[in-house]
């Protein structure tokens, strides 16, 4: 499982939500640090990487909580925790439900976690 | 830098309806920078609304303030700012916009929300975070509340500062 958090500096929240993905990742079984961790420092690199808000978390590339038709840019991203309260991280159910989606779809996920190893 | 125990700096700012607003002589009031596009602002502003809502009783006026970028922040465009006051989110409370970017610096405030509490001599007596914890809104933006309640008691807010959390604003390039 590949597993990427990318974020911007000019927004606080990539702390917690890095905490909470690891966290998520322990409890499935999987190796809390192996998560990539990479910094979006100019517009450029927003657009090319297709960064809408930080943080941004994506499992084997899917984004945990995919937004449609939002632009690109140096931003905080905004989250709807399950309670509809709006937070600047993504909900931990979430997190944890698009772990589970990519354990189930990847082949060898289950031989990955009984080894406790994300890819 | 910090304001507090100094002069408010003074400003005119327009709302979204074009109304000019300024510190007021005599009334203590409540300057939030704030913005449309960042989640500790949304995730926050309901509690800031309760207490502008809950103090204007008392007194109190609140202003919220927007100074961001919006060429590079459309979300924090006038018509967006004006289509929350339309939708009844600001409650009264007069949504002004920093164009120029000179009141945010002028307060050298750093984040959205960035709080101030300006008394009824025009002295900033609080700054920062509305509470402790924007995830919760049983935090009630008591660090607020606590900074008014004392000023209205003629005593000094304690703790006359804490750190403010948030987006950073969005200076222009």
């Amino acid at each position: 499982m590949h597993v990427e958090l990318l974020f911007w500096a000019g927004c606080p929240s990539h702390g917690k939500a890095l905490r909470e993905l690891q966290e998520v990742l322990r409890e499935s079984g999987y190796d809390p640090e192996a998560v990539i961790v990479r910094e979006i420092k100019t517009d450029d690199d927003a657009a090319s990487e297709g960064f809408v808000g930080s943080p941004t978390i994506r499992i084997d590339g899917a984004d945990v909580q995919p937004l449609a038709d939002e632009p690109t840019g140096l931003t905080c991203r905004i989250y709807r925790r399950r309670d509809g309260r709006i937070s600047p991280t993504p909900d931990p159910a979430d997190v944890r439900e698009a772990v589970l989606a990519a354990s189930s779809a990847a082949p060898g996920a289950e031989r990955d976690r009984a080894a406790g190893r994300a890819r | 830098m910090t304001l507090v125990g100094e002069r408010a700096p003074r400003f005119d700012l327009p709302d979204t309806e074009g109304r000019i607003w300024q510190l007021e002589p005599a009334v203590p009031t409540v300057v939030v920078f704030t913005c449309n596009h960042c989640p500790y602002a949304l995730a926050w502003h309901e509690r800031l609304m309760a207490v502008a809502r809950e103090y204007a009783e008392r007194g109190v006026r609140m202003l919220a303030v927007n100074p961001n970028d919006a060429e590079r922040y459309p979300r924090d465009s006038e018509a967006q700012m004006q289509a929350r006051v339309q939708a009844g989110e600001f409650d009264g409370v007069p949504y002004l916009r920093d164009a120029s970017q000179q009141v945010a610096r002028s307060y050298d405030a750093r984040t959205t929300p960035d709080v101030f509490v300006v008394d009824d001599q025009g002295t900033v007596r609080y700054r920062g975070a509305p509470d402790g914890d924007y995830d919760d809104p049983a935090a009630g933006a008591q660090w607020l509340r606590s900074a008014l309640d004392a000023l209205l008691e003629g005593e000094d807010p304690d703790p006359p500062e804490t750190e403010p959390v948030g987006c950073s604003i969005k200076w222009k390039p």
